[in-house]
């Protein structure tokens, strides 16, 4: 009956908090003397011509791609009140093992992509399995443990780059894993589009666009259908009463480590198979952090998540054009992080009000009894 | 002798929650300078009468008086302003921080900008000698003793100018020569004219201690009594209720098939100490086996060893002709064992999780809710639907928030979800704890259905009419083990809650 009220109240949260978060950023380049009305211009200026403008949206794809990976990765925790905030080193550590995996073997191709898409998530996998076993036989926070494995992931990649896996001549100015081989790369979308009678843009429109849909349909059916997401949501929501339904709390924490991680080593590779086919000191950083972001912003859903990682990919493009403009390319990064705070704090406003609804209907249900119950002897004999 | 108007009195307190009254028609009359003891069971209504007192919730009918003015608490600030001052049963302090931080935190005495410890250090003192509290000011709170802090904890609320004290189940967590201590404390603060309302369950205690004693049954006063002649047996007869109705007999659905052995089981705590000690009893079909016991005596964690939720020092439990103990939770659960928690939000229920999902935990490996490795969503939600139909569960819907039911609907939805599946054997704790008094005898006529049926049940409870009502062997645990076995055909409630004080021995 209030389903379409629910649904109403759970967009418009978030929209809400997107208009707060733009008039905030307004008000922040306000006072750094520049025009917030420029800046909106220019968010949305996606240029004249229509070759400009598919150009754009590939960008902001191509950009979304990765972040609804790590969004994805992260989600698998929080459903279990799980936070894994090691998806910056897992992926990155995948990525380098995968870079140098793929570029030392030769395979057909499609044996070749699938081998170092598993190194990719096995490595993600291991690495958040460690802070997983740590919790569940020494009962260490996996915040603690995520974070200083992420040190040493980062660590690791670097020596691994700059010594054993360094592809590219000792002396030369990049220093990168080796390239892949063609049938370790992804082939882009621009050839489908093309056949679709759709104008390509100039950059590639990465190939991992359909798998990325792929995992995400795949994510959305686990945790929302099987009787693993139920057991994994059910200890997110309240973990005593899942053990006492018979999960195993220690097993759940590791697999659910296990698949964050798995889901992180994934997050490298839009990059590595697509774009720049070998790790190096250039290789995108950060997205395991702003993956925290994205999937707070998707409320862990997966579609939710897409919609975050759209959003932040549509930002980071205008980082570009704000500059041209004479506004601080960091005006993005201000935009982003108001939103967070905005979308997460009207969230949980919006679930306190459901929440106080639904209480109040129940009180307000015929709970006084009927005669016939009221006959019933007061008396359990 | 002209009376000096009450420091305290309550009258016609009523207080309601969604599904439960927890206090109707209280009236409680404290004077000034005397240790005024409110005794009752657990569940009573005795934590939400001190908590209305102190000014946590507002009470939905009657008055409160403090010397003779009436007043409305809107937070405890309002009581503290008052000179009302509550002691918590479970301590409130900051261990890394010393006694006199301890006492100032929250009303920080200010000189300037920096804070004035001097002032509150010569404040303590006083109060610490003229109530021989005898305590350090600048000890750390994590190097003291229980009953040290408690003496912190008495120390912050005559700080804040508390004239009266309520004091709640404070001997609960002392030893007794700390109890001593605590009631030479309290002698203390009488003589000194302050008025102490002390919250307790154990008779002897009050007996000693107070000056006057008011009982509270299910939720509302049922008398006074004047500890110099009452007698433990009678206080105990007020606070069971003597007058309920005994129960009738009837025919024994006991069968010769054993479904549960328990032989011998041990659970330790972390410390070494036995909370459950060398327990053996038997189950069998179509009996109920009642676990009497003053709360905290081991009954919670005995049900968890038989959930395999806690693990076992030693001991084995036989489910039918099969060795259950080293199975897993889930194991039993598929096997036929049937939970309904003590606690139904904490381990029973996923609040924010739709009916139709809380029909399926515990469940979740089995139809109607499993299909393969997939969770059958339309066959979930039809037997959630004809468990609200058989076990009148009042809610709008099966995709309703678990939140939005009062306590008896959540309960009975429970209690149908822990009958479905064909289960041998029911563990439940504190079934019709909360729940309201027409949702209570619905779930009792389920249980004797069940019982009727073949169904063995373990049945943990602090009613004891519910116990003697429904049991068929009863058995008394105190300290860990079990140290009488009753007739239920035969037993009064006032002789159960003998031999669950020790008393009988």
């Amino acid at each position: 009956m209030n389903l379409v009220r629910r649904v109403g109240l759970a967009l418009l949260a978030p929209a809400l908090a997107l208009i707060v978060a733009l008039v905030i950023s307004a008000i922040v380049i306000l006072a750094i003397g520049e025009s917030p009305l420029i800046a909106l211009r220019e968010l949305f200026n996606f240029g004249e011509t229509s070759a400009s403008q598919i150009q754009a949206v590939a960008v902001i794809v191509n950009r979304a791609i990765p972040l609804f990976l790590a969004g994805l990765a992260v989600s698998i925790g929080f459903r279990m009140g799980l936070f894994n905030i090691g998806v910056e080193g897992q992926y990155r550590l995948a990525a380098i093992m995968a870079a140098w995996v793929g570029s030392a073997v030769v395979l057909p191709a499609p044996l070749h992509l699938l081998l170092i898409i598993i190194v990719a998530m096995a490595v993600g996998a291991l690495w958040a399995g460690i802070a997983g076993v740590l919790k569940v036989t020494r009962g260490v926070s996996e915040v603690i443990s995520t974070i200083m494995l992420n040190f040493i992931a980062i660590g690791l990649a670097s020596y691994l780059l700059t010594g054993p896996f360094r592809g590219t001549p000792e002396g030369s100015l990049t220093i990168a894993t080796e390239d892949l081989p063609e049938s370790g790369r992804i082939p882009g979308l621009n050839g489908v589009l093309g056949s679709l009678g759709i104008e390509q843009p100039r950059t590639e429109l990465s190939g991992f666009l359909i798998p990325a849909i792929v995992i995400g349909i795949i994510m959305a059916i686990v945790v929302k259908r099987t009787r693993f997401g139920f057991d994994l949501r059910a200890s997110g929501l309240n973990p005593t009463a899942a053990t006492a339904s018979g999960v195993n709390a220690r097993s759940m924490v590791v697999k659910a480590m296990l698949i964050s991680g798995g889901l992180a080593g994934l997050i490298g590779l839009p990059d590595l198979m697509g774009d720049t086919y070998h790790y190096g000191t250039e290789f995108t950083s950060g997205l395991g952090f702003l993956g925290i972001a994205v999937a707070l912003l998707g409320r862990n859903n997966p579609l939710g998540i897409a919609f975050g990682a759209l959003l932040f990919g549509f930002l980071d493009r205008a980082a570009l054009s704000l500059q041209f403009a004479g506004i601080p390319s960091q005006v993005v990064t201000i935009i982003q992080g108001t939103i967070v705070l905005a979308v997460v704090i009207a969230n949980e406003v919006a679930r306190r009000i459901a929440i106080r609804q639904a209480e109040r209907t129940g009180a307000n249900l015929p709970t006084a009894r009927p005669p016939a119950g009221e006959q019933q002897a007061a008396v359990p004999s | 002798m002209t009376e000096s108007p009450p420091a305290v009195e309550l009258r016609g307190i009523t207080k309601r929650f969604p599904g439960v009254v927890a206090n109707s028609d209280i009236n409680l009359l404290v004077r000034r300078g005397e240790v005024h003891a409110i005794v009752g069971e657990n569940g009573a209504g005795k934590s939400t009468l001190m908590k209305t007192l102190y000014g946590m919730h507002r009470p939905d009918e009657g008055t409160i008086s403090v010397n003779g003015a009436e007043v409305h608490f809107k937070s405890p600030a309002d009581a503290i302003a008052a000179g009302i001052g509550m002691v918590h049963q479970h301590f409130m302090l900051a261990d890394n921080f010393t006694v006199v931080e301890n006492i100032v935190l929250g009303s920080e005495p200010r000189a300037g900008i920096t804070l004035d410890f001097a002032g509150a250090r010569r404040k303590l003192a006083e109060i610490s000698a003229s109530y021989g509290l005898d305590l350090e000011p600048d000890e750390l709170v994590e190097h003291l003793g229980v009953g040290d802090r408690q003496r912190v904890e008495i120390a912050k609320v005559l700080y804040r100018g508390a004239t009266t004290l309520i004091l709640d189940e404070p001997t609960a967590v002392l030893v007794p020569q700390e109890v001593d201590e605590l009631f030479g404390n309290l002698a203390e603060l009488k003589s000194e004219g302050l008025t102490v309302i002390f919250i307790s369950h154990k008779l002897d205690e009050v007996r000693r201690v107070a000056d006057s004693i008011t009982v509270i049954r299910r939720g509302t006063t049922v008398g006074t009594a004047d500890p110099k002649t009452v007698t433990a047996r009678q206080l105990a007869q007020m606070m069971v209720g003597s007058e309920l109705p005994t129960p009738q007999t009837r025919d024994s659905t006991v069968t010769e098939d054993l479904v549960l052995g328990v032989e011998d089981l041990t659970v330790l705590l972390p410390t070494g100490r036995p909370v459950v000690d060398s327990v053996s009893f038997q189950v069998r079909r179509g009996e109920v086996v009642g676990i009497a016991g003053v709360e905290g005596n081991g009954q919670a964690e005995l049900v968890e060893a038989i959930m395999g939720l806690h693990e076992l020092s030693a001991g084995r439990l036989r489910f039918g002709s099969e060795d259950m103990t080293d199975w897993s939770t889930r194991r039993r659960r598929e096997q036929g064992v049937g939970f309904i928690p003590e606690d139904r939000h904490r381990q029973g229920m996923l609040l924010d999780a739709p009916l139709w999902e809380n029909r399926i935990l515990g469940h979740q490996t089995r139809p109607p809710a499993a299909k393969g490795i997939f969770i059958d969503r339309t066959a979930s939600r039809k037997d959630c639907a004809r468990i609200m139909t058989a076990y009148d569960v009042r809610a709008p819907g099966c995709d309703t928030p678990a939140v939005a039911l009062s306590g008896g609907n959540q309960q009975k939805l429970i209690v149908g979800r822990e009958m479905s599946g064909n289960p041998k054997l029911l563990i439940a704790a504190h079934p019709t704890r909360g729940v309201d008094v027409g949702a209570q005898a619905a779930i009792w006529e389920l249980l004797k259905d069940a019982r009727s049926a073949g169904l063995a049940i373990i049945l943990v409870s602090a009613d004891l009419d519910e116990l003697i009502g429904l049991s068929d062997t009863l058995y008394v645990m105190l300290r860990g083990r079990l140290v009488a076995q009753l007739d239920p055909a035969e037993v009064t409630p006032e002789q159960l809650g003998i031999h669950m004080t020790g008393a009988a021995a």
